[in-house]
């Protein structure tokens, strides 16, 4: 019962921030909105009962993440969306953009809802189990790979915000 | 019956994913600033992790969950090197309006 209150209420506070998120001209409220949404879902995650994923999400993303982009932030002392007028035709794209993603929102929610759900199995998401699989034969090359990846994107983003590109 | 095990929290999880990943897409059409559509992306990137952590649930599985862990990383890559082009694109152009970015010559 509990689990259900906690679940509705941060699923409903996931979706408000989301649309606080979309919504806001000022991108420092979106990225304080954005940080509500990470947190909200954190608890999601805990509640579906993978508590190392949900610990991960504070950390990795509303942590390290969400504080990278209020820095540029307020580097770039960003204030407000420019106002004016969009180029020729960019009204009617967006229009058409926007009535896609609706008609696969509504595919999605119609296949969804048509799916009979069954009983959970039992399930096992401590950080020793979550370890075992991260580590066994099956993922541990991507796991090397993430590390290559990583420090691609360290020296990438050094030398992009070089002073001479 | 726990709450927890209710098969019902899984899916009311997979369709949240589904609206968290609607309102990024949104977003990125509807926002001018490239920070806040670089934000809108990490909150499409979030709804695509919810979808995978509640399937890992359904299936009784922890594949779900690594691939969430390597979309974390991904997403940290991606916001280090999208917003050090975003500040390379203001030193250039002095400006974050993604109209105003329509040439690939620097």
């Amino acid at each position: 019962m509990m689990d259900a209150v906690l679940f509705y209420l941060f699923a409903a506070l996931a979706v408000g921030s989301a649309l606080v998120v979309i919504g806001q001209k000022n991108p420092m409220y979106s990225a304080f909105a954005l940080i509500v949404t990470l947190c909200s879902v954190s608890v999601i995650f805990a509640l579906l009962g993978s508590p190392f994923i949900a610990v991960l999400q504070v950390i990795v993303y509303a942590g390290a993440i969400m504080v990278l982009f209020l820095f540029v932030l307020m580097l770039l002392n960003v204030r407000r969306e420019e106002e004016g007028a969009r180029p020729q035709g960019g009204r009617v794209l967006q229009v058409v953009a926007l009535a896609l993603v609706a008609l696969l929102g509504a595919q999605a929610a119609v296949v969804l809802l048509q799916v009979e759900p069954g009983p959970a199995p039992s399930f096992d998401a401590s950080t020793r189990a979550m370890a075992a699989v991260l580590f066994s034969p099956r993922y541990l090359y991507v796991f090397e790979a993430t590390s290559i990846l990583i420090l691609a994107a360290l020296v990438g983003a050094v030398v992009l915000a070089k002073k001479e590109l | 019956m726990p709450a927890m095990s209710h098969p019902a929290f899984v899916h009311h999880a997979v369709l949240l994913s589904l609206v968290l990943f609607a309102l990024g897409t949104l977003g990125v059409f509807l926002r001018r600033n490239v920070i806040t559509v670089l934000m809108c992306i990490e909150l499409m990137l979030n709804g695509v992790n919810l979808a995978f952590a509640a399937f890992s649930r359904a299936a009784g599985t922890l594949d779900g969950q690594v691939l969430v862990f390597f979309v974390l990383v991904v997403a940290a890559a991606e916001a280090a090197v999208g917003l050090g082009i975003v500040i390379a694109l203001h030193r250039h152009r002095d400006t974050l309006d993604l109209d105003a970015f329509h040439l690939m010559k620097g």
